[in-house]
């Protein structure tokens, strides 16, 4: 259960390898956060990340978890709700691409829009199921401002991410008065393995930076933040833009 | 579905709330509890939530309202569970009798005062309120409805008392009085000037007394930390009272103010303004007066003369931080009392009181000792470290907090403060096996 001060006690991470998940169950397991949930396809990183939260303290279970394959969903991720509440549950899988190749390799940009926003969508929903009947929780979606609007340079990731977005939001609005809450996080650039040797834009930010701004989005009950916080009024500019003028601008 | 929290306005969660009017009615309630179990609810007067069961049901009990009868030759009075004791006093008081142990507000149910098994300012002479109930009865997850005393069933009566509900739901309960002759209070003020002062006063001259309580600056820092009002008195006799008063010497007439506004800021109670109140509230009170006469509303009860007091805190809602530690830890309590003002914790409403001896309840809380009852805006910045290291002093002193007021304690922190912690879970598992009886405490604190 949360506490009167907003400190999770369980957390399901969907995309257990993620290191914006990683530095949010860091935070959660140094405050209250005791059971954790690691879903994620079977790799080194999701084991290392168990057992780096394990060596924290926290009871650290990995689910095998295939963002992509839908199918799964209901029965993998139902499994993990029967041990116990979970208080959060944080999805933050999501994959890059690579714009360039993916424009000439069209069943490669299908992949990206398939593991970010149809896996998003059902595993969503699957744990939506779930916290509705608990009566509590929240259901943290990792969503970016490139979703807010499009640029030549990753109009694939981008849509993708607007389609989550508007997906989440939809969700939070649709269970308002169940006691459960959806956080849209809206990241700018951050520094991570996703996005190392690509060039970092105006007001980047950390895994670290999102991860306190989702912990106090969750304590304030709210339905997005920004981070950094400054990422609001820049994004609420540039949506504004005529398009003749977005598409000169140098990025 | 309803919305529920506590007094303290946080945390609020969803469950399916039942109103039975009728003892039958809440058993079938309580079988009819889904997958997600069920609890009772009084007046919702506990800070945290021990009344709530998130996608479950709740049982709002204060539709069980019958005061089933008085005898006043033994003085005891039998009732049904969501009875208040303002209803207890309204009825009782005219018969020149009086609730053995009243909290600070009167509106608490019956039902509530054996769950959280609660205590007065008359702890030190009277101990805690089960200590005065002769047997309750008590529906217990197969929809049995069972008369519990302590010499028919000694474990489920002790697991019962403080035990917030989780062994089952008390529909009715038969509770010893206390005689008095007046309806007012005589009371004893005088100022301590600092901590080691006050807890000397308390020392010295509480056995003098049978209520006592201090209200503590919890932001007075340097030589004058720890200064308190001491508030110390009995039920006044007849001839202590005014002409006027003893016309009617039985008289209950509660004043009561308009209540707080539905919506209130955040951020009103801020170290500047509540120091500044406790500054006045401190030079207000005298350096010393005997034998005041007081209203009992104006002693016990001072808050519920503004309804909704709680909204003062603004949306975010405040907790109530309460402990007790033994009677030897003056250091670790002049210890803690320096790290709360060192905080500048904006807290007003802080009382310090010397509990004397604890009763059998397994989780209940009152155990001899100094016991420190604290108000704070849940927005305080830093407040969960702040508390956490409060937890950990507690635990290492013997001590314990109060989960009636609790919202915000681990499973690790309970299991050192309650050592009969063990025997109330192998009691539920057996008496509850499918745990029916559950709450957003009992699922925070894996009671």
């Amino acid at each position: 259960m949360k506490n009167a001060l907003g400190d999770a006690q369980s957390l399901l991470v969907l995309g257990g390898s993620s290191e914006i998940a990683m530095a949010t169950a860091r935070l959660m397991v140094a405050r209250r956060c005791r059971t954790v949930h690691l879903a994620g396809r079977p790799s080194a990183a999701l084991d290392a990340s168990a057992a780096e939260l394990r060596s924290l303290g926290a009871e650290v279970t990995v689910v095998d978890f295939d963002a992509a394959d839908t199918d799964s969903h209901a029965e993998v991720l139902g499994k993990t709700f029967t041990d116990g509440d979970i208080d959060v549950v944080l999805l933050a899988f999501g994959v890059l691409g690579d714009q360039a190749r993916d424009e000439q390799d069209p069943a490669a940009a299908a992949r990206v829009a398939q593991v970010n926003y149809v896996g998003a969508v059902s595993s969503s929903l699957v744990c939506a199921q779930y916290l509705r009947a608990q009566g509590h929780g929240a259901l943290v979606v990792l969503s970016s401002v490139a979703g807010e609007r499009a640029r030549s340079a990753n109009y694939i990731y981008g849509s993708t991410k607007a389609g989550l977005d508007v997906f989440a939001q939809g969700l939070g609005d649709s269970l308002q008065g169940s006691g459960v809450q959806v956080l849209v996080v809206r990241p700018g650039f951050v520094h991570t393995r996703m996005t190392a040797g690509l060039k970092p834009a105006p007001l980047a930010t950390t895994p670290e930076a999102v991860a306190e701004a989702v912990l106090d989005g969750l304590r304030r009950n709210a339905h997005t933040v920004w981070v950094p916080g400054a990422m609001r009024f820049v994004m609420s500019g540039l949506r504004h833009l005529p398009r003749p003028v977005f598409r000169r601008l140098p990025m | 579905m309803e919305s529920l929290t506590g007094w303290g306005r946080t945390a609020p969660t969803l469950a399916r709330v039942e109103r039975p009017a009728t003892v039958e009615q809440t058993a079938r309630a309580v079988l009819a509890a889904g997958p997600r179990g069920a609890v009772a609810r009084g007046l919702a007067r506990s800070y945290g939530d021990a009344a709530q069961n998130a996608g479950g049901s709740v049982l709002d009990m204060t539709g069980l309202s019958r005061i089933l009868g008085i005898d006043l030759a033994a003085g005891t009075v039998t009732a049904e569970a969501g009875v208040s004791l303002h209803q207890l006093m309204k009825v009782l008081l005219p018969l020149g009798w009086f609730v053995p142990v009243t909290p600070g507000t009167r509106y608490v149910t019956l039902g509530g005062a054996i769950g959280a098994d609660i205590h007065g300012k008359n702890h030190h002479h009277s101990g805690s309120f089960c200590r005065q109930v002769g047997s309750f009865d008590l529906i217990t997850a197969d929809g049995t409805v069972r008369t519990v005393t302590r010499e028919s069933d000694a474990d489920l009566f002790h697991a019962t008392t403080g035990g917030m509900g989780l062994t089952g739901v008390v529909t009715a309960a038969t509770v010893r009085l206390l005689p008095v002759r007046t309806s007012l209070m005589s009371v004893d003020t005088e100022r301590a000037t600092d901590l080691d002062d006050l807890m000397a006063r308390l020392t010295a001259t509480d056995h003098r007394y049978r209520y006592s309580v201090a209200w503590i600056d919890l932001l007075a820092r340097g030589a004058s930390m720890g200064r308190a009002v001491l508030t110390r008195g009995d039920h006044a006799e007849p001839d202590q009272l005014s002409p006027a008063q003893r016309r009617d010497p039985l008289a209950f007439r509660p004043a009561t103010l308009p209540g707080a506004p539905r919506f209130l800021p955040g951020g009103l109670l801020r170290p500047a303004t509540v120091a500044l109140f406790n500054e006045l509230w401190y030079r207000k009170a005298p350096r010393e007066r005997r034998g005041e006469i007081q209203k009992l509303s104006a002693f016990f009860h001072p808050l519920d003369g503004v309804p909704d007091w709680n909204r003062v805190y603004g949306p975010r809602g405040f907790l109530q931080y309460q402990f007790v530690i033994g009677l030897d830890q003056e250091q670790t309590l002049r210890r803690m009392v320096e790290r709360i003002s060192r905080s500048q914790c904006p807290a007003f409403l802080a009382v310090l009181k010397r509990f004397g001896e604890g009763d059998p309840g397994w989780l209940s809380f009152p155990t001899e000792g100094w016991t420190l009852a604290l108000d704070i805006p849940a927005a305080m910045p830093g407040l969960a470290d702040l508390l956490n290291e409060l937890d950990e002093q507690v635990a290492g002193a013997g001590g314990r907090v109060y989960l009636a007021k609790d919202s915000r304690l681990g499973p690790g922190s309970l299991e050192a403060m309650y050592p009969r912690l063990d025997d109330f879970r192998r009691l539920r598992a057996g008496l509850d096996p499918a745990g029916l009886f559950t709450s957003d405490l009992a699922r925070r604190l894996r009671l």
